[in-house]
């Protein structure tokens, strides 16, 4: 089932853990917060994006099917 | 094409025999306030169907979509609502938090009974257990007597609980309301789920606006071919604009969806520019804009939307950078702050339209709105970053001669008092919000 990272940008509060586990999908703008790549994660990444959801400070990280 | 005017004697407009045809003015036939007996005498008690469900039907083949901005169909959610279980929960949005609107004030000033007579219908067809009315203001003389007369006559299924919403942009936006009304700060949250699915306290909440319930309370009334009778195909009906000329007073109209905006505003040599749908609306500039109809097809194709209905014609001896600069300040003050990108991208983006309209300015600033505009755009929990983006880079296309001409240290407008209209104080700590 292929899965989508989505911010809750209430919650997010810019720590910046997603973009450094998963640069291949995140990246930062200028005031710290992410910019996610909005394509169904590719299999190769799904571990790293798994990674990145639990380490997220803020919980503000998801995965979502579709 | 029917005027009601604040403060001043209303207009007869042209075209008299055809709309009456249409069966305009449909929702401010009267311009003075309609107590119970006179709206009973008019229209009846509410058609309540007996049983939920019933009139969702009609209300999808008389397309009504949302008068509050999103004209979203409202069928849609009366039937998202309506197949939950349990306790359910209808609200009446009155809070009219676009600075610039007037009509739902105006609305329930005058027609209390026929948006009360919405709210319950609304109630019954999800099968609602609370009923509630969301205003800007604590409830009004017109709304506490109304409320009282038809309680004494047993009209509602539900009784009334009214919240007030406090004095910011966004606290008309559904899922600020929602947190309003569980006792918290009106601020927006984070969606999915929905209101409609998971809303106060959890319930299934519907929300309308006020002038939304009206229509539906008439198609109640007079049924789905009757309000197709005005209107486009994709968008039926009336709706109530506010609109703002050049030497004239402001003025709340009842006007047929696809009605030509050229006959709602002035578009000669008096004016600048046009703003179409407020302040996440859109400048559309006046010669290429001139052909366009009050409706969304025909908007869409310039960028633009009805949105709550706010028609503006920018006078000519106004700077519409000064007037895109002000209120870009306003809308980056009204930031709930929640979300980084539209907490740290907005003021920017307002400094740099103050900076353009000002004398003279860094090579780099328009660059700078650019990016930042992309930066927050689609980044927020709700749609206050996209809604200022929009008005802020039609600005910057449509007044565009004017950037160049400040950037000389010049300036056309004759006149520095503002037009646009803003609220006299910006609150801005955090007990505001409640």
């Amino acid at each position: 089932m292929a899965q989508t990272l989505r911010v809750n940008p209430i919650d997010c509060s810019g720590h910046g853990v997603c973009a450094e586990l998963l640069p291949e999908l995140v990246s930062l703008d200028e005031w710290g917060y992410p910019i996610v790549d909005p394509r169904p994660v590719p299999a190769a990444l799904d571990r790293e994006a798994r990674r990145a959801v639990a380490a997220c400070p803020a919980l503000a990280l998801k995965l979502i099917r579709g | 094409m029917t005027t009601a005017v604040n403060e001043s004697a209303p207009e007869s407009a042209p075209g008299g025999a055809a709309r009456q045809a249409a069966g305009l003015p449909r929702l401010l036939p009267a311009l003075e306030q309609d107590d119970l007996r006179g709206h009973l005498d008019r229209y009846g008690p509410p058609p309540y169907r007996g049983q939920p469900g019933l009139l969702i039907g009609d209300i999808e083949t008389s397309g009504l979509t949302g008068r509050g901005g999103a004209a979203f169909p409202v069928y849609r959610k009366l039937a998202i609502v309506a197949r939950a279980r349990g306790r359910k929960v209808v609200v009446a949005n009155g809070a009219e938090s676009e600075p610039a609107s007037r009509k739902d004030e105006l609305l329930l000033r005058v027609v209390p009974n026929l948006v009360l007579d919405g709210l319950q219908l609304a109630a019954e067809a999800v099968g609602a257990t609370e009923a509630h009315l969301y205003l800007h203001s604590a409830a009004t003389p017109e709304i506490a007597r109304a409320l009282a007369e038809r309680s004494a006559r047993g009209l509602d299924g539900l009784p009334v609980t009214i919240t007030q919403a406090p004095p910011r942009f966004l606290a008309g936006q559904e899922s600020a309301l929602v947190n309003r009304l569980a006792g918290g700060p009106a601020r927006p949250a984070f969606q999915p789920p929905r209101v409609s699915e998971r809303g106060l306290g959890g319930a299934p909440t519907l929300v309308q606006n006020v002038e939304t319930l009206a229509h539906l309370a008439l198609i109640a009334r007079y049924g789905p071919r009757w309000f197709r009778a005005a209107g486009t195909d994709a968008e039926p009906g009336s709706m109530l604009a506010t609109v703002y000329r050049p030497e004239a007073k402001t003025q709340v109209v009842e006007a047929e969806i696809g009605t030509p905006l050229r006959t709602l505003l002035s578009s000669g040599a008096e004016t600048r520019a046009w703003l179409v749908g407020g302040y996440h609306g859109t400048w559309l500039p006046v010669p290429q804009a001139a052909g366009l109809t009050l409706d969304n097809d025909s908007l869409a194709k310039h960028g633009a939307a009805v949105g709550a209905g706010v028609l503006v014609a920018l006078p000519s001896d106004r700077c519409g950078l000064t007037e895109a600069a002000r209120v870009t300040g306003y809308l980056a003050a009204e930031s709930a702050g929640q979300c980084g990108p539209c907490l740290n991208g907005l003021p920017r983006i307002a400094a740099a339209l103050a900076e353009l309209a000002g004398p003279r300015h860094r090579q780099q600033v328009r660059a700078d709105v650019e990016r930042w505009a992309g930066l927050v755009t689609g980044r927020g929990a709700c749609h206050h970053p996209d809604g200022t983006v929009r008005f802020v880079r039609s600005a910057l296309t449509v007044f565009a001669p004017e950037i160049s001409l400040h950037a000389r240290g010049q300036c056309s407008a004759t006149s520095r008092r503002p037009f646009l209209p803003l609220p006299d104080g910006i609150p801005t700590s955090d007990d505001d919000w409640t």
